[in-house]
């Protein structure tokens, strides 16, 4: 005899009820967890900031954030304005860290005005101006913060990827590759904007010479450090009628 | 009386080491090798699969008898896909730094071999009790595995366990680095998980030689 769960509007029914109790299980789920995983991303975002900047727990070795614990007071501590740059307008927000980068690049893309955030924070008597970047390396979206001083030099800098290769471009993230960039110039001697190329093969291995806006890449990592070299250039240069503006005043 | 029959007692037991699904199933590799370089998320990822499976076992052997035979395995897929996203979340929401190291793994947990197996060797055709018990049986000799190469490959590797500094300080050259030694940074490439498991392989079979094949 035919068992009935082998019927097939059985088979049907039984699985129209399970997407059903198993959709309602994870949007419940998905809902009630919500608030506490933006919390940690607004966290993680604070220490990043904060990380380019140059405060950190790092080790000889490795990069090591500040406690999420202390980021939001640290944060208070070290960024004294948050700017949005809208054209030829500024203006101070308090939560400017929030803005969602992708989306406003995709705005500018449909023809909007793209908000630019801008932190200005203070260490050691020195001011830093960091800024968010946004790309795509060779699996998926990479992006990072980079510190600089008010002559567009880097100060610090803090890359993070999706899915990069690991072991080879994923390797951004680590300490050796971010730290080349401290003490680069974006600018050439004329004070026209260059950028960073993350170059193969180049002459200076060790990044003794700090102007000529190149650092030694990651063997095996070609389209990554493309990536890296594209967004310092497409992101950064929006910032610098500001510093241009910051010199003359 | 004993808290489980002997019967039940052995399907905790045999999966530890005589019925271990890695070293003898040689099921759910994939995921040794691939996250065993820090003792820490070692230990997360089995608690993690340990839960899936010992939930996963439950709940499908509860619906044992009212699953459609043509769509089993999708049963089996949504279950274990669900359960895998709600542990993902937690992991999200109470401990974001791991679940950013563990990243696309958690999700991997839905091809880990033998959670599949397990449903459909075990729970198919047990009650949920004995399921339960099979399901953290099995995952208990998937964490065993998993903490054992976790804890030479961090050792070995980073000269630290759960990130303390077991082996002096590298940096100071205290401890053993005083003496000349350098962390092997080989062990953090996946290639020596698979050495390590098969060490623990060779150990395993050359003290029970019932398990050798021919």
């Amino acid at each position: 005899m035919e068992n009935r769960t082998d019927k097939n509007s059985y088979t049907i029914i039984f699985a129209i009820g399970m997407v059903l109790i198993v959709g309602a299980l994870l949007a419940f789920t998905a809902a009630s967890l919500k608030p506490k995983i933006t919390e940690n991303q607004r966290i993680e975002k604070q220490q990043n900031i904060l990380y380019a900047m140059g405060v950190n727990d790092n080790t000889e070795g490795s990069a090591v954030f500040v406690s999420t614990g202390d980021a939001a007071e640290l944060f208070e501590k070290y960024i004294k304005k948050q700017l949005v740059i809208e054209g030829s307008n500024v203006s101070e927000d308090k939560e400017a860290y929030l803005i969602d980068i992708k989306k406003e690049k995709a705005k500018a893309k449909s023809g909007g005005v793209r908000r630019l955030p801008l932190f200005v924070g203070e260490k050691d008597g020195n001011t830093f101006y960091v800024i968010p970047i946004y790309g795509k390396g060779l699996w998926d979206a990479i992006w990072g913060y980079v510190s600089l001083d008010e002559n567009m030099v880097i100060q610090g800098a803090y890359f993070d990827h999706k899915g990069e290769t690991p072991g080879l471009g994923a390797n951004i993230k680590e300490r050796f590759f971010m730290d080349d960039f401290i003490g680069e110039h974006l600018l050439t001697d004329e004070g026209d904007f260059a950028g960073v190329v993350v170059a193969k093969g180049n002459a200076d291995p060790k990044n003794e010479n700090k102007t000529d806006n190149e650092v030694d890449a990651i063997a095996g990592a070609t389209i990554t450090g493309d990536g890296v070299t594209a967004m310092i250039k497409s992101d950064l240069k929006l910032y610098k009628p500001y510093f241009d503006n910051l010199k003359n005043n | 009386m004993a808290l489980l029959s002997k019967k039940d007692s052995k399907l905790i037991t045999d999966p530890l080491a005589d019925n271990n699904p890695i070293t003898i199933q040689v099921l759910g590799i994939c995921s040794a090798l691939a996250i065993t370089a820090q003792l820490k998320a070692s230990i997360v990822m089995a608690v993690s699969v340990m839960a899936v499976l010992a939930i996963g076992n439950v709940v499908i052997s509860l619906m044992r008898n009212i699953i459609p035979s043509k769509i089993r395995i999708i049963v089996q897929l949504v279950v274990v896909a669900a359960l895998v996203i709600i542990v993902d979340q937690i992991l999200k929401a109470y401990s974001y730094e791991l679940s950013k190291t563990l990243s696309v793994f958690v999700g991997l947990i839905i091809t880990n071999c033998i959670i599949m197996g397990r449903f459909e060797a075990f729970a198919l055709a047990n009650g949920p009790w004995r399921s339960f018990l099979d399901g953290i049986g099995n995952a208990a000799g998937y964490g065993l595995i998993l903490v054992i190469v976790g804890f030479f490959r961090e050792l070995l590797g980073s000269g630290t366990l759960l990130g303390f500094k077991v082996l002096g300080d590298p940096i100071e050259k205290t401890g053993l680095y005083a003496i000349g030694y350098e962390n092997n940074g080989f062990m953090l490439l996946s290639p020596m998980a698979l050495m390590v498991v098969g060490i623990i392989i060779w150990v395993q079979r050359s003290r029970n030689k019932a398990l050798i094949e021919d």
